[in-house]
């Protein structure tokens, strides 16, 4: 929750745009984040969200605008920079290192906390390396607990159900310690069960954990549930912005869920879980 | 599904420290020390010429190990290994010979310099994959080889150079007996090590790597410098591989650094097991002796009708150099995860009988 960067936001975009071709996958998006803000994005499907989370991490980079990460510009920044800074993500389809225990997948995601070289990891014993592997071990164990994975950290990730799967991802995320974490739909294909529980897990990484969360999700009980502030896209551009309430009275993002009959005006709450793509 | 990746009942672990050991159990390592054990007292009662395919298994099984890290742990592929093999071999002999390092340290300084070589040649590896990186390696390999053929100076050219036996203290490793130990303690340091860097740092960003490259670049791995780096790592080896073969052999010549021998490492690593450290040692043990079971088979044949018939006289040429590859047919399509997956399941077995359910 604190905010050490005199801006005050944690992320800030400006006039983002993006272009594939001939089509406008985002225009002129901007938004703000606020440190410890809990901070959703909607919309229907194909209307940017998952490109506007790829700009931040840095999967593609935007042909127009400015993205800055506590006042720091990194537009044009490798994804592998940005993990360094402290952004985290996890992927709408499931991108686990399949063949890797649960174990070393989480460990993968301390790799920019990790010191030890090819050179000093061969060693192991003698450059301090197995004193250091076994520190980020006590803390991806942590980690191992408080998701509740601890009956699989040894299981081959490939092998694991699709909900345990979300699960270790959303661990490797978190071991990278972000300040902010990019949540690409953390509930799609679960039971109620274990969205339940993973809306739980968010809540707890942004309040205990102190990080910054932005969420794409469509089920929308959970959105308006759990987020501080929610955007809304559609075709590319913000429609709205606002608090939860104000989004589910926004007349303008019914329509863009909906279409323009007006005899469906009371549906914005359940019409729009029929809207979430399952990809399994 | 519990097979091969559960414990043994009773196994338990109360240190972070005991959960990251190299052998899962101390059975094993128990087992493997015994290994080391017995190989070292191989000496004693071993002909030279079995003692030979030995030393053979070492100094290729560092240099498949090498190519495993490339291909089995970070997911490229090399065509052109046995040229690092080579340029090791050479660099090694034209160290010592011109400038009288001691054949100790010239070893490793060749595996440096072997490293920078492959280096260079695994810079299209970060920008290109798959097919088109084993074509960009395969033309490394012919530039190599042809640099093998014409850097007299290097080389020695068509007549080849000359490789001093390895020594230390005064004391020289020239027969088959002496120079065994050494090759088995460089394999023991190989394979030491690289156990070591699989389960450290890096050695997780070579696999995350391979599994999925785009989350590993979103987890903070830096693509370009792993691909290239696994590119100097399994050329070190390939190149420390190499260097003991010319101290062993004493002359490097420049054929037999050709794209058949990197196609036999690819297959080494391919029936040992991509992605296996102890798997590369079990695919060149394989490799290494299965011409000699086909010798054994033949000879026995010899004393049959069939055997002594002219078209299977004629045939025996043949059907040696197609083992290798049926071998590696029959592996991919029965146990495409190699030997030492074989050897898992075998364990695994043992483990739970009779319960092996």
């Amino acid at each position: 929750m604190s905010s050490d960067q005199g801006g005050g936001n944690i992320l800030e975009t400006r006039d983002i745009t993006l272009r594939f071709g001939g089509v406008q996958a985002l225009s002129n998006v901007f938004f703000e984040v606020k440190p410890g803000e809990l901070f959703s994005i909607i919309g229907p499907n194909g209307a940017g969200k998952t490109s506007m989370l790829n700009c931040i991490s840095g999967r593609y980079s935007p042909n127009e605008g400015q993205i800055l990460f506590q006042g720091r510009e990194i537009t044009n920044m490798s994804p592998n920079d940005r993990a360094d800074l402290g952004i985290g993500r996890t992927f709408q389809n499931l991108a686990l290192f399949g063949h890797m225990s649960v174990l070393d997948n989480i460990l993968v995601g301390r790799h920019h906390l990790i010191k030890n070289n090819f050179l000093t990891g061969s060693l192991y014993w003698l450059g301090g390396a197995q004193r250091e592997e076994l520190e980020h071990r006590r803390a991806v164990e942590d980690i191992i607990d408080f998701l509740e994975i601890s009956h699989i950290r040894k299981a081959t990730a490939g092998t694991l159900a699709y909900g345990l799967r979300k699960r270790v991802e959303l661990a490797r995320a978190v071991a990278l310690r972000p300040k902010l974490i990019l949540l690409d739909e953390p509930m799609a294909g679960m039971n109620l069960e274990e969205k339940e529980d993973m809306a739980r897990y968010i809540v707890d990484l942004n309040e205990e954990w102190g990080m910054t969360v932005i969420m794409i999700e469509h089920d929308m009980g959970v959105v308006m549930d759990i987020s501080h502030r929610v955007m809304v896209l559609d075709f590319g551009k913000k429609i709205a912005e606002g608090l939860p309430d104000e989004i589910m009275a926004n007349p303008e993002v019914k329509t863009a869920y909906l279409g323009d009959d007006e005899d469906e005006d009371d549906g914005a709450e359940g019409g729009t879980g029929a809207e979430s793509e399952q990809v399994a | 599904m519990a097979g091969h990746d559960s414990m043994r009942c009773g196994e338990f672990r109360t240190t972070y420290r005991a959960d990251t050991t190299i052998f899962p159990t101390p059975w094993s390592r128990n087992f493997a020390i015994l290994g080391v054990a017995v190989a070292a007292t191989c000496p004693l009662f071993l002909e030279p010429y079995y003692l030979n395919l030995m030393i053979q298994i070492a100094y290729l099984g560092i240099a498949a190990l090498g190519l495993n890290i490339l291909v089995g742990f970070t997911g490229q592929i090399s065509l052109g290994h046995s040229a690092f093999f080579g340029f090791g071999a050479f660099a090694s002999a034209w160290l010592n010979n011109v400038w009288g390092i001691p054949v100790f340290f010239a070893i490793p300084l060749a595996g440096l310099w072997t490293t920078a070589v492959g280096m260079i040649v695994g810079i299209p590896a970060g920008r290109i994959k798959g097919l088109y990186l084993a074509i960009a390696t395969l033309a490394s390999q012919f530039i190599l080889q042809d640099f093998f053929a014409r850097a007299e100076w290097f080389t020695g050219g068509a007549s080849g150079a000359l490789a001093e036996p390895f020594s230390i203290f005064g004391y020289t490793f020239d027969t088959d007996k002496s120079f065994f130990y050494v090759a088995l303690t460089y394999l023991i340091v190989a394979y030491v090590a690289g156990a070591n860097l699989i389960r450290s740092r890096d050695g997780r960003a070579f696999v995350a790597v391979r599994d999925h490259y785009l989350s590993a670049e979103i987890m903070g791995v830096n693509l370009t410098k792993y691909r290239i780096l696994s590119f100097g790592v399994s050329s070190f080896y390939a190149g420390v591989g190499g260097a003991l073969f010319g101290h062993y052999l004493g002359f490097v010549s420049v054929e037999g650094f050709d794209i058949l021998l990197s196609i036999q490492f690819l297959g080494m690593i391919i029936i040992g097991g991509l992605g296996s450290v102890m798997g590369a040692l079990m695919g060149t043990a394989f490799m290494v002796l299965l011409p000699e079971v086909m010798e054994g088979l033949v000879s026995l044949m010899g004393s049959t009708d069939w055997g002594s018939a002219k078209w299977f006289v004629d045939g025996v040429p043949y059907m040696k150099e197609a083992a290798i590859g049926l071998a590696i047919v029959l592996f991919l399509i029965f146990e495409p995860d190699g030997l030492a997956h074989r050897w898992r399941l075998i364990k695994a077995y043992w483990k739970l009988y009779p319960f092996s359910y």
